[in-house]
Order: C-alpha cells, then sequence, then structure tokens
C-alpha cells in the first residue's frame, strides 16, 4: 500500500531532477543561518555552484558540534514565530542538540510517518499505542502526528505502568504498537508474568536503538506480531526518515526527501553502493532547520539491488556507529558527557569506565569512577553521599539512570593515546 | 578534665568490594610490624570502609597510603563494658540517657574484658556524660 504512490515510485530520473530543484531550493533557504552564509562562503560554493547533484560535494560537512556551538537557535532559517515546536537530543557535551519545526515542517514530518505506516499496511482501522516518551524525545509526537494523520486511532500511553500499558492493549484492542524494542521485550515477560496474552496486535513497530534478526524472531513470536525497523534522528525530523517495508530486508529511505550520501568517515570520499560507511544526508524538504551534508554518524550502505515493492534504493540496518555515542534505552550518549559531569564533581576524579549490559532486556549502565584521594573524610556516609550525587548529576545530564561504582584512587585503567572508556557487552546485532 | 586523652585515632581505609583487598591491607600492616587491637567493615554498595584501631596509627597511615590506598584519620572513643549478660546494655542505656547518637560502633573482648568503640557525633560532650555516669573510658595511651 502507498500513502503517496506518486512520489514513493519515482522513476531515477524524475527523482534526480527533484532532489537537484530542492537542493537548490535549500541551498538557498540555509543564507538565512549564519554558520552556512560563512561557510559556504569560505568554501566557495554559490549558488551557481551547484549544476548536478554531485555538485554536492564541493560543500562542507555539517557535523552535530556544529549545531551544539549554535545552541539554542542559531541553526533556525526562519523567525522564532514562525516555529511552532521544539525538541531536543542530547549532545556531546552539556548542552543538548535543538531542532525546531514550522507548522510545514510537522506537516511534513507526519506525512513521511504517514508513508511508513502505509507501507506496512497500517491504515484508519488501526488502534495505535504509542509507548515511548513524549516529551523532548521526538519519538512521541512524531508517530501520534503521523499515526494521527493516517487516521488511527491513537492512545499517547507514554512510557511507564507497563501493566496498565498491557491491559490498555487488551481493552482498546490496540493493533499496532511503538516502542524500543527492549521495551518490546519487556511488554511480552510481563504479560507473561500477567498470565495474559496480546491476541490483538498485529505490527510492532521498533526503533530508537540497535537490534539484531533474533531479537526479531523473539519479539514477534512473544507479541505475536510484524515487526518493523524504523530508523530517524532528530535533526532529520526525526523516526520517519527511513523504515522498513513487507519485505523487511533493508529500510527505504525516502530520497525525495533525504539526499544521502555513504562516506568513508575517516577520508569524507563517497563510497560506492554496497561500501559500508558513515551515512550522510542533507534533508531537501526542511523550512525551520535546513542542513547541508549532515554527518549521522550512523553506519550502513546502500544496498544495490531494488526492491520488489518499486519504492527507492534502500539501506541496510544500521550496524554501528562512526563515532563514540552509544545509545542506552533509546537515548544518546557521548562518554564525553559523562566526562564533563565528573569534572564538576571535585570529589572524584576524571578516569572512569563504562560498561553496557543488558538485564533483563533492558539497557544498563554502569559507571565506574575514582575517588578523589583528598575527599576521603574516613566516613561511610559520605562516601554513599557521594555516590548519590555523581548518580545524580548522571542523571540530570543524560536523562537516565546509571549505576555507580566509587572505586580506589588509581586504580582504573590510565590510556595513551585514544582511550577505551567503554565496555558494551550487550548482544551483538 | 582533658578529655583529649580519651580521644583515640581510629584508621579508615576505603576499598572496593571486591577480593584480595583485606589481605592486602593486613599484609601491609603486618609487614610494617603493626598489630591491629579492633577492627570492623562496614559495607556500602560496591564499596566499604575498613576501620582499624591500631597500635601504631601513623605508621599504618603512611605506609598504606604509600601502597596508593585511600586513608582518613577519625576520632572515636572505647567505652569498658562488663564482659557479662547486661554489659552492653549498660553502657548503650548511658548514652541513650545522654542523648548522645552513635553513628557506628563495633566491639571486642579481650583479657583486660569487653570494649565498645564508639562514632558519635559529639566527641567532647560524649566523653563528659559517659564519665560523669560512672563508666569508664579508655585512654588513648591504652592503644598508642
Amino acid at each position: 500500500m502507498f500513502w503517496d504512490k506518486k512520489t514513493e515510485t519515482l522513476k531515477p530520473a524524475d527523482l534526480k531532477a527533484l532532489q537537484l530543484k530542492r537542493l537548490k531550493k535549500t541551498l538557498a533557504q540555509v543564507q538565512h543561518v549564519d554558520f552556512y552564509q560563512k561557510r559556504l562562503a569560505e568554501a566557495g560554493v554559490k549558488a551557481s555552484s551547484i549544476k548536478t547533484l554531485d555538485d554536492i560535494r564541493k560543500i562542507p560537512f555539517t557535523k552535530k558540534q556544529d549545531l551544539r556551538d549554535g545552541y539554542p537557535f542559531g541553526f533556525f532559517a526562519v523567525p522564532l514565530k514562525k516555529i511552532v515546536r521544539i525538541h531536543t537530543t542530547s549532545g556531546t557535551t552539556g548542552k543538548p542538540t535543538v531542532v525546531g519545526y514550522t507548522r510545514k515542517d510537522l506537516d511534513t514530518w507526519s506525512d513521511l510517518i504517514a508513508r511508513n505506516m502505509t507501507m506496512v499496511g497500517i491504515t484508519e482501522e488501526d488502534v495505535f499505542q504509542n509507548m515511548v516518551n513524549y516529551g523532548m524525545f521526538t519519538g512521541g509526537l512524531g508517530f501520534h502526528y503521523g499515526a494521527e494523520k493516517v487516521g488511527m486511532t491513537v492512545i499517547p500511553s507514554a512510557t511507564g505502568n507497563t501493566k496498565r500499558q498491557i491491559e490498555m492493549i487488551n481493552d482498546f484492542g490496540v493493533t499496532t504498537i511503538h516502542c524500543t524494542p527492549s521495551y518490546a521485550m519487556h511488554l511480552s515477560e510481563v504479560a507473561e508474568e500477567m498470565g495474559t496474552t496480546m491476541d490483538s496486535l498485529k505490527t510492532g513497530i521498533f526503533g530508537a536503538e540497535a537490534w539484531s534478526e533474533s531479537t526479531r524472531k523473539t519479539l514477534e513470536s512473544r507479541l505475536g506480531v510484524t515487526a518493523y525497523d524504523s530508523y530517524g534522528l532528530s535533526e532529520l525530523f526525526g523516526p520517519g526518515v527511513a523504515f522498513e517495508c513487507p519485505e523487511r530486508d533493508g529500510l527505504h529511505i525516502w530520497h525525495d526527501s533525504y539526499l544521502v550520501e555513504i562516506i568513508d568517515p575517516k577520508t569524507g570520499e563517497q563510497v560506492a553502493d554496497g561500501e559500508r560507511g558513515e551515512m550522510v544526508v542533507t534533508p531537501l524538504v526542511k523550512e525551520a532547520m535546513p542542513l547541508l551534508r549532515y554527518r549521522t554518524g550512523d553506519v550502513t550502505l546502500i544496498m544495490e539491488d531494488g526492491c520488489i515493492c518499486r519504492r527507492g534504493k534502500k539501506i541496510a540496518r544500521i550496524t554501528g556507529r562512526s563515532d563514540d555515542m552509544l545509545v542506552i534505552r533509546g537515548i544518546n550518549v557521548f562518554p564525553s558527557q559523562i566526562e564533563h559531569v565528573l569534572l564538576k564533581i571535585p570529589e572524584v576524579g576524571n578516569q572512569f569506565m563504562v560498561y553496557i549490559d543488558r538485564i533483563n532486556h533492558l539497557d544498563e549502565m554502569t559507571v565506574d569512577v575514582e575517588i578523589n584521594r583528598d575527599s576521603f573524610s574516613g566516613e561511610l556516609a559520605d562516601l554513599a553521599n557521594l555516590q548519590k550525587k555523581v548518580v545524580k548529576e548522571l542523571r540530570d545530564a543524560l536523562e537516565l539512570r546509571t549505576t555507580v561504582k566509587l572505586v580506589e584512587p588509581g586504580s582504573l585503567p590510565r590510556f595513551e593515546g585514544k582511550a577505551k572508556r567503554v565496555v558494551d557487552r550487550r548482544e551483538v546485532v | 578534665m582533658d578529655a583529649k586523652k580519651y580521644v583515640i585515632r581510629q584508621i579508615s581505609i576505603f576499598s572496593e568490594n571486591r577480593p584480595g583487598r583485606l589481605a592486602a591491607i593486613a599484609h601491609a600492616l603486618g609487614e610494617e610490624k603493626i598489630n591491629i587491637l579492633a577492627f570492623s567493615i562496614a559495607e556500602a554498595n560496591g564499596f566499604g570502609v575498613v576501620r582499624a584501631l591500631v597500635d601504631h596509627p601513623e605508621k599504618a597511615h603512611d605506609k598504606l597510603q604509600s601502597l596508593g590506598f585511600n586513608i582518613a584519620f577519625t576520632e572515636v572513643i572505647a567505652v569498658k563494658m562488663k564482659d557479662q549478660p547486661g554489659g552492653l546494655y549498660e553502657v548503650a542505656k548511658i548514652l541513650g540517657d545522654a542523648g548522645i547518637n552513635i553513628e557506628y560502633s563495633y566491639a571486642y573482648s579481650g583479657k583486660d574484658g569487653a570494649v565498645l568503640i564508639l562514632r558519635v557525633d559529639q566527641i567532647e560532650d560524649a566523653i563528659i556524660r559517659i564519665l560523669d555516669s560512672g563508666a569508664t573510658l579508655l585512654e588513648r595511651s591504652v592503644f598508642h
């Protein structure tokens, strides 16, 4: 099924023409952003420089750090009065990355989500329970608006209270759920403990963290759903950027809206289809916050073969990151954020180690930190308070509950050269 | 009255809760021929504090610090108890009646009877109240 058949199945030549037209428009739109005015002038890129899609290589990359440096509104290309919504996503240090939307952006975004949902056969007949955070995270409101656009019956249940979630699924006859794959696993276990099944479920949309094919099999058999992988990032609106079709062999990325390049993250050079690298995206339809050649940090490849569903080229499921960003329970965490927090607490050292485990299908992060030699009073109670303080500061900065272990000074590994402070012990995708 | 002579220096050592840490501490003290007179371990979430009364606290401090341990001195007092049923009650009642709060405590029973080591919030006040009530406090010189 198609939401926008004409656009979704554009012939390659027509698609290229549309992409070029929209790229030129985006290039004009970014002129309203000081950062881009300066950046493009420095690179000697003018409107006339872009004659073909290949000319995009003349444009410098935009990195997450650039967005952070623009905090809060430095990347808005329209006056604030035209911005109708703001979301944020975690940055590499203290400040988050801010993303803004015009009314038209919200409409464009929900339209893309409607495409995804329609692609897998979801219709206005479906009842949809959206079990993700509804706050600053784009996954909540993003899917909410998209599902409403399709005409589904939407239950904005958000996160928490799993028993109540299961009751609602059964009482309201929910057919479609959206959550993180780890929460879906938890959901199935709680249902089992309650001695109930969720027979109305048909479709599961899982995203915001990497999950394996074996997790797909487990989720499908435990929940009785067909499971689809959903990909997106706040800088590109949020979820809805790419999505699996019923073939479930790679994700369709919406080429009319996102110009995709795969690059070698070291050299910045484009690689051929079928070769793995970092995905760089130039969104072609963003009004409030246009971006050029945005380094997503996500590692994937463009699949060479076409798809039986007749939509455009697919990207492979994301296999990792080209930077050190971690995704913990769907939340982006950079090790530098942890370092930043520890620097502000004089009683602990700046060395740390992070361990990530999956316990009962939920990500758990443990941070080992050394106490400072001079800050030990000899009292256990002071240490316990310090431990609580570190937990609180980390929670405030990362929006994530962590376990903090105080260790003896000098006991953590010291690194020469590139530090390997993160040990990810979760199952390999 | 010189209350200070009843103030005893306990050594408190930060230790991760993992095998071998106590052995490392005890080995270091043994090497320096430091005798441990009383001892306890308090544990919290993943770590602990080893507390000990030793005959040479300064020497113990320097040795453990040179080995990289995080160590601090803590002031405690030691009250003599009768080594018989009701002995602890007598001491605990004095403190309770005097409104003195015990932060933590441990005890040993030696050749001269039983002794309760106490960490209290108001140490000088505690010394005066305990002595006033007729109980016996051990002087610092008994230990080191």
